[in-house]
C-alpha cells in the first residue's frame, strides 16, 4: 500500500510539475537566462513518438524562458543524416543546439564546426563518445547506464519468476545508449539471478538488432523465438523494439515474457490486456525540458557545464557529474495501475 | 541520333544545376554562402566519387549494387587496422586494397562465372556488409589521428573548397578524359550498345568488364576513406543506402539504364544538383518528410523522362530507323 501510494505521489509530482510550469506566464523571463534565444531541438529522427514527447518538454521550457525553438531533424536515425541538419543549424545561425546523437562519433566533426560558429551545443537523451565530450557543453541523460540496464533485468526476472533464459531485442548495433545498458545487464544477471541465463550463453550472443525499425524488429523477435524456442523472456531496451515485440507476442500468442523501455501511449493497449506486465521509461518530456534549461543557461553565460557545477530547471537543481553529464533520475515503471494516467501524457 | 539526344539531356541537367543554385540563392539567404556551398560539395563527395566509376559500369550495361557496402567495408578495414596498431597511412592503403579486391570479386563472378551483375552485387551487398560487422563487431572505431580527420571537415586553406574536392577533381578529370577521349571509353560505349558486336570487333569484353568492376570497387574504397575522415570514425553500419543515391545520380545525369548512352559531365552535374536541391529545401524549412517525397520524385523523373523522350524520338524517327 505504501509502495503504491509512493508511486501515486511520484506520478502526481511529475504531472504537478508540468502543470505548475505551464501556468507560469510566458512573459516572465527566468533570471540568468537571456530571452529571445534561437534554439534548435534535434532528435535522432523525426516521426518517433518518444522524440515528439521529448520536444514537448523542450517547447515548454522554451516558452518559460521566452526562446524561439524549432524541432528539426532527419527521417532516418543516422549520424550522416543528422549532419545535414546540423549544417542547417549552423547556416541559419541558431544560438543553441539541443541534440540527441544518432551516432556517437559521426556527428562530432559537425558539432565542433557548430561550436566554432559560436553555437552552444548540449546533447540530451544520447551523448557523443566520451573521448569527444568537449564537442558539447554538457549532456543531459536519463539515468546512469548501468541502472537502466539492471532495472530492466529486474523487471524481466520478476516477469519470468527468476528462472529461465532470456534474450535482448535492441536497436541498432552501434546505438551507444543501448550498448551501454546491455553491457550492464550481463554481469548483473549472473550475480543477482543465478537461476537465469542468456539464450546464447553470453549477453552479447543473445542480443538481436531490430535497428529501431518496426518491420525489422518484428522479424528479429520471430527469429529469437524460432532459434531459441525455450526463451523465457525478452528485454527490448528501445521503444520501437518493445512495441514490435508486444504486437508480435499478442499475434502469435507467444508465451515468452516481454519487457523493456516503452512509451506508455504506445504500450497502453498491451499493458491493459496483459500481454506485457510492465515496461519502464524515464520521462522524455522532463529530459527535453531540462536540456533546454541547461543549454539556455550555458548560452547566457550563467552555467559552464564543468563537473561539479549545477543548474536549475524549473524547480529542480541538477548537478554535473563525471564526464560532463547531468542525470535525470531512475527509470519510471508503467503497469496496469498507472498506465491510464501516463498514456495521455506521452 | 542517340548522341544528339544525350547531349540535350546532360545540358538540361547542367541548366537545372545552375537554376537550382540561382533560385536557391534567391529564396534562401543561407544557401549561396561560401560555407554552405563548401558543405554541399563535402556532402556529395563520396556519392560523386563512386558515381564516376558507376557511370562506366552502367554505360557498359552492368550495375554494381554493392558500392555502399564496399565503401563501408573499406572504412571498417581502415578502422580495424588502425585499432590493431598499424599506422593510419598503412590502414588507408589496406582499406583501398580491400575495396579493389571487392570490385575484382564482383567482376570475377560476372565475367568468369557468367552471373548477372544485378544478382551478384545484391549478394555481395549483403556479404560485404556482414564482413564490416565481422571486422569491427559492434564497436565503432573513433579517436582517429587529428591531423587526418581535419581533412574530413576543414576547407583547403584560403579557399571555400573542402579537402575532399581534391581527389574528386583529379578523379573526375581522369574519368572524363578516359571516357570521352580514349579507346577504353569508346570500348565501354561499344560494349553497352552491343556486347556481341563488341566482342566480334575485337574488344576484350570480359577483361574490360572485369576492369570496370575493379575500378568501381577501388573508387568505392576511395569514397570509404573520404567517408571515414568526414565522420571521424569507422562504424560497421556506415553509408547504408548510398548505392541508391549513386545510381539515382547516374541515371539523373542522363546515363541510360540499358547502357550505351551517357556523359560524365551530365553525371557530375546531376550529383551536384541533387546535393544542391536537398540543401535548398532544407534551408527553406522543408520538413524531412517532404524531402523524402521530393528525392523519390526526382529519381522517378530521371528514369521516366529520358525513356519518354526516347520513345517519342524513336516514333518520330521510326521511318528512318526501319530504312537502316
Amino acid at each position: 500500500m505504501i509502495k503504491k501510494l509512493a508511486k501515486v505521489v511520484a506520478a502526481a509530482a511529475i504531472v504537478g510539475a508540468l502543470v505548475a510550469t505551464a501556468v507560469t506566464p510566458a512573459s516572465a523571463a527566468v533570471p540568468g537566462i537571456k530571452t529571445g534565444l534561437k534554439i534548435a531541438i534535434m532528435p535522432k529522427a523525426v516521426n518517433i513518438g518518444y522524440f515528439t514527447a521529448w520536444d514537448k518538454g523542450a517547447q515548454k521550457a522554451c516558452k518559460e524562458i521566452g526562446a524561439k525553438c524549432t524541432y528539426l531533424g532527419p527521417t532516418e536515425a543516422t549520424g550522416p543524416a543528422q549532419v545535414q541538419f546540423i549544417n542547417k543549424v549552423i547556416q541559419q545561425k541558431y544560438d543553441v543546439l539541443v541534440i540527441s546523437a544518432a551516432d556517437q562519433n559521426a556527428i562530432v566533426p559537425s558539432l565542433k564546426k557548430a561550436k566554432a560558429a559560436g553555437i552552444t551545443v548540449v546533447t540530451s537523451d544520447a551523448d557523443v563518445a566520451a573521448a569527444s565530450a568537449s564537442s558539447r557543453v554538457v549532456s543531459v541523460l536519463p539515468a546512469a547506464s548501468d541502472r537502466i540496464g539492471t532495472a530492466e533485468v529486474d523487471w524481466i526476472a520478476e516477469a519470468v519468476g527468476k528462472k529461465g533464459s532470456i534474450a535482448v531485442l535492441s536497436a541498432s548495433a552501434t546505438a551507444a545508449n543501448q550498448n551501454a545498458w546491455i553491457a550492464a545487464m550481463g554481469p548483473y544477471l549472473t550475480k543477482k539471478y543465478p537461476k537465469m541465463s542468456w539464450v546464447g550463453g553470453t549477453v552479447d550472443k543473445s542480443t538481436f538488432y531490430g535497428d529501431d525499425d518496426a518491420t525489422k524488429s518484428t522479424a528479429q523477435f520471430a527469429a529469437i523465438l524460432s532459434q531459441y524456442p525455450d526463451v523465457a523472456g525478452i528485454i527490448s531496451p528501445t521503444t520501437v523494439g518493445v512495441l514490435a515485440a508486444a504486437i508480435e507476442k499478442k499475434a502469435k500468442s507467444a508465451k515468452v515474457k516481454v519487457t523493456g523501455l516503452g512509451l506508455p501511449s504506445q504500450m497502453a493497449p498491451y499493458i491493459e490486456d496483459g500481454t506485457v506486465k510492465k515496461v519502464g521509461l524515464w520521462n522524455p518530456i522532463d529530459l527535453g525540458y531540462v536540456a533546454v534549461y541547461a543549454a539556455a543557461r550555458a548560452e547566457s553565460g550563467t552555467f559552464t557545464g564543468k563537473v561539479g557545477t549545477s543548474f536549475k530547471a524549473g524547480t529542480t537543481t541538477y548537478k554535473v557529474t563525471t564526464g560532463g553529464v547531468a542525470f535525470l533520475g531512475d527509470p519510471f515503471t508503467f503497469t496496469k495501475e498507472n498506465i491510464k494516467t501516463f498514456k495521455k501524457i506521452y | 541520333m542517340k548522341k544528339k539526344y544525350t547531349f540535350g539531356w546532360d545540358q538540361g541537367v547542367s541548366v537545372f544545376l545552375v537554376l537550382t543554385v540561382v533560385v536557391g540563392g534567391f529564396i534562401s539567404e543561407y544557401f549561396a554562402t561560401i560555407d554552405n556551398i563548401s558543405f554541399v560539395i563535402q556532402d556529395v563527395a563520396e556519392i560523386a566519387i563512386i558515381a564516376l566509376a558507376m557511370t562506366y559500369l552502367i554505360i557498359a550495361g552492368e550495375i554494381d549494387l554493392s558500392v555502399a557496402s564496399i565503401l563501408s567495408l573499406t572504412s571498417a578495414t581502415v578502422g580495424f587496422l588502425f585499432r590493431n596498431g598499424t599506422s593510419f597511412e598503412v590502414a588507408i592503403v589496406g582499406g583501398l586494397l580491400v575495396g579493389l579486391l571487392c570490385g575484382l570479386l564482383n567482376g570475377y563472378l560476372v565475367t568468369v562465372i557468367g552471373l548477372p551483375s544485378l544478382a551478384v552485387t545484391i549478394g555481395t551487398l549483403a556479404l560485404f556488409r556482414g564482413l564490416c560487422y565481422a571486422l569491427l563487431g559492434n564497436e565503432p572505431v573513433n579517436e582517429l589521428p587529428e591531423n587526418w580527420i581535419v581533412l574530413g571537415y576543414e576547407n583547403i586553406p584560403g579557399t571555400f573548397l573542402p579537402w575532399s574536392a581534391i581527389p574528386l577533381a583529379i578523379l573526375a578529370a581522369i574519368a572524363w578524359i578516359v571516357l570521352h577521349y580514349t579507346r577504353i571509353g569508346r570500348w565501354t560505349f561499344a560494349i553497352g550498345i552491343n556486347p556481341e558486336a563488341a566482342k566480334f570487333s575485337g574488344i576484350p569484353v570480359a577483361r574490360m568488364k572485369l576492369g570496370l568492376f575493379a575500378m568501381t570497387g577501388l573508387m568505392s574504397g576511395v569514397a570509404g576513406v573520404v567517408y571515414t575522415l568526414r565522420f571521424a570514425s569507422a562504424s560497421p553500419d556506415g553509408a547504408v543506402g548510398y548505392e541508391l543515391s549513386v545510381i539515382a545520380a547516374v541515371l539523373f545525369g542522363g546515363v541510360a539504364i540499358a547502357g550505351g548512352i551517357g556523359t560524365l559531365w551530365g553525371v557530375l552535374a546531376a550529383v551536384l544538383s541533387l546535393g544542391a536541391i536537398r540543401s535548398v529545401l532544407q534551408l527553406i524549412d522543408f520538413s524531412a518528410n517532404a524531402l523524402l517525397v521530393v528525392s523519390g520524385a526526382l529519381l522517378l523523373i530521371s528514369v521516366v523522362v529520358p525513356r519518354a523522350i526516347e520513345i517519342y524520338q524513336s516514333r518520330r524517327k521510326s521511318a528512318f530507323v526501319t530504312k537502316i
